[in-house]
């Protein structure tokens, strides 16, 4: 009798046949004939984000609670010692709040990405015969679509807010398909933020970097009205003119808009790099 | 067993760095198709480094590494194919159901819909997640869901399947349902590599186990072969009376002319045996003419915990506890 300690059985797995003969799976799973193609992955890839995204109420809620908030703050607390005029203060604040929500709701981009790499879920996507586009395309598409989404709910709320448009519809919808177009641009901006943090909470805390672009520009008050250290950096940082630009479509005016068309490109041409590389290095 | 043709793992001098950090150092190995192999390790000795690349989620910095004959470097594509991949931490939409788990995996190794479909259904029942398939796998236990992304790995039906700390986290229970998998999968022809820190882990699942330390292949073989390597067999005896342990003891130094061990708590007399089943029977004959009564006696290898002792041991100090059941603890990671 041996003393060696008492363990189950092993499977009789050894005395399997040898040969060429393919592993015994079961007969449901075939061998798939080939992989997908980029745009069904990177649909596949989105669908998942998207899932999660809207089948999460602290994600797709909390983000509008916020923005909705803020808002409301700056509207109605903040607008009244703003301009004398609070109705008019509710023209200038809102094109600008909607063209800049995504620099907080964005975070929720960020983390997600953060979090999706330390928990392995981008290593398994990788580890799939994927083609290696599909994956971050994927991924900013999901997040393009969240930023949509924002950008959709804070405007409604806007005119809830008391926001009416001074031109025409068609000037109305030329603003805010500049502030989609502004959507995509911090999509990638926050998906290297979200790949550059160690875990998605540092992800939460970095993407507050956002905040001082958000406030010290002419999204809230004019740069003018600030002290004279902090207008070069009010005026020339490339939130201003994004800001302005949105502002001069509405009016019926393309004055700005030149310039933040050109920041949206570059800020493209510089973070999507960064986030597709950075992104297959697990 | 397959001896010929291309094996399913090939690793000729792979060395991985990361700046400074060497976590693979020119490391060996090969692994024939239809086994479940093992790579053993303390934690930092390359482990997860080496799954990695064979996932081509690293390029090796040098060396060459080929699965089923394709090189990870140059057509990771093919090698993707090839490989599912389940980690130490699973890597599952909690916000999605198990079935929608694998269905979506199903689809990305390139099922369309249909298929997709029944993959996840025979995976389910495979790994017995049937009650638990349409329920958000945020909710599942620790187990149920190292078993779904087990599962995940599986629905494109991998030729070999990379288990990295497959248990690593898990409660006693969460262990022993995924031991059950693994076996489960090993039985119906599925090659595994699987790294692990625990020895009993790789003495229960592997038919071969690699030892790594330090990024290097220190010893390779069959479980027994390792322990054979290491130690001699050792003849253990438990008298019935604590009061006749040392003659028991005097009986068998005799037999197997070597010093024997003494435990007086657990009635033990053990020494290490060249002369294998031979001696044994000498042992007996010695107790039984000496009528010394014996509750236990057998001829048993050492154990796993000896064996990676003897291997890493390279005096820089590194503890190790060396209960079977306990993770090799040790200073040095990376």
């Amino acid at each position: 009798m041996m003393t060696d300690s008492p363990r189950p059985a092993r499977p009789a797995r050894r005395a399997r046949s040898a040969g060429p003969a393919a592993p015994a799976y079961p007969a449901a799973i075939a061998r798939p004939a080939a992989p997908p193609g980029a745009v069904r992955a990177s649909l596949e890839v989105a669908r998942r984000a998207l899932r999660k995204f809207f089948r999460t109420p602290g994600l797709w809620a909390m983000g509008l609670v916020t923005s909705v908030l803020f808002l409301f703050t700056f509207r109605y607390v903040f607008g009244g010692a703003v301009q004398g005029g609070a109705a008019r203060y509710a023209d200038y604040l809102i094109p600008g709040y909607v063209a800049t929500i995504v620099l907080f709701t964005g975070a929720g981009i960020a983390v997600a990405v953060a979090e999706d790499r330390v928990s392995g879920f981008t290593g398994r996507l990788l580890s799939l015969p994927v083609p290696r586009t599909a994956i971050a395309l994927g991924r900013a598409l999901a997040d393009f679509t969240t930023n949509v989404w924002s950008i959709l709910a804070t405007a409604a709320f806007g005119f809830l807010f008391g926001f009416r448009l001074g031109g025409t519809v068609a000037d109305g919808l030329a603003a805010l398909g500049l502030c989609l177009a502004y959507g995509l641009v911090f999509t990638a901006v926050f998906m290297v933020i979200g790949l550059a943090a160690p875990n998605g909470q540092a992800a939460q805390g970095m993407s507050m970097i956002a905040f001082v672009f958000a406030f010290i520009s002419s999204t809230y008050v004019p740069a003018s009205t600030m002290p004279g250290w902090l207008q070069p950096f009010a005026k020339y940082q490339p939130i201003t003119p994004m800001v302005d630009a949105v502002r001069s479509l509405i009016a019926g005016s393309t004055s700005d808009v030149a310039l933040a068309l050109a920041w949206s490109a570059l800020l493209l041409a510089v973070f999507t790099p960064v986030a597709v590389l950075r992104y297959y290095r697990v | 067993m397959t001896t010929q043709g291309t094996p399913l793992l090939e690793a000729r001098g792979v060395t991985m760095r990361f700046g400074k950090v060497t976590a693979l150092d020119g490391l060996n190995l090969t692994a024939p198709p239809g086994e479940v192999l093992a790579i053993l390790g303390p934690n930092g000795a390359g482990k997860t480094t080496f799954v990695r690349t064979v996932a081509t989620l690293l390029r090796p910095t040098s060396g060459e590494l080929r699965v089923r004959g394709h090189d990870v470097a140059r057509d990771p594509v093919a090698v993707r194919r090839d490989i599912g991949l389940a980690g130490q931490f699973a890597a599952v939409e909690p916000a999605m159901t198990g079935r929608e788990n694998l269905e979506m995996t199903a689809r990305l190794f390139g099922h369309d819909a249909r298929a997709a479909r029944g993959a996840a259904s025979a995976v389910i029942g495979q790994l017995g997640l049937a009650e638990v398939a349409d329920r958000r796998s945020g909710g599942y236990s620790g187990g149920q869901r190292r078993r779904l992304d087990l599962g995940a790995s599986l629905v494109g039906a991998p030729r070999l399947l990379l288990l990295d700390e497959p248990t690593t986290g898990l409660d006693p229970a969460g262990r022993r349902e995924v031991w059950d998998a693994v076996r489960g999968l090993a039985a119906g022809g599925t090659d595994i590599l699987l790294t692990t820190h625990y020895l009993d882990e790789a003495d229960e699942l592997a038919d071969r186990v690699v030892v790594i330390d330090h990024g290097r292949a220190v010893a390779s073989g069959s479980v027994g072969d390792l322990k054979a390597s290491v130690g001699r067999d050792v003849i253990e005896v438990v008298v019935a009376d604590p009061a006749r342990l040392d003659e028991a003891g005097r009986i068998l130094g005799r037999v197997t002319a070597g010093p024997s061990r003494l435990d007086r708590g657990g009635r033990r007399a053990s020494s290490p045996a060249a002369g294998g089943a031979r001696q044994l029977a000498g042992v007996i004959g010695g107790l039984a003419d000496a009528a010394i009564a014996v509750d236990e006696i057998g001829l048993r290898r050492p154990t796993l915990d000896e064996v990676f002792l003897a291997l890493t041991r390279d005096g820089d100090g590194n503890g190790a506890t060396s209960t079977t059941g306990t993770a090799i603890k040790n200073g040095s990671s990376r």
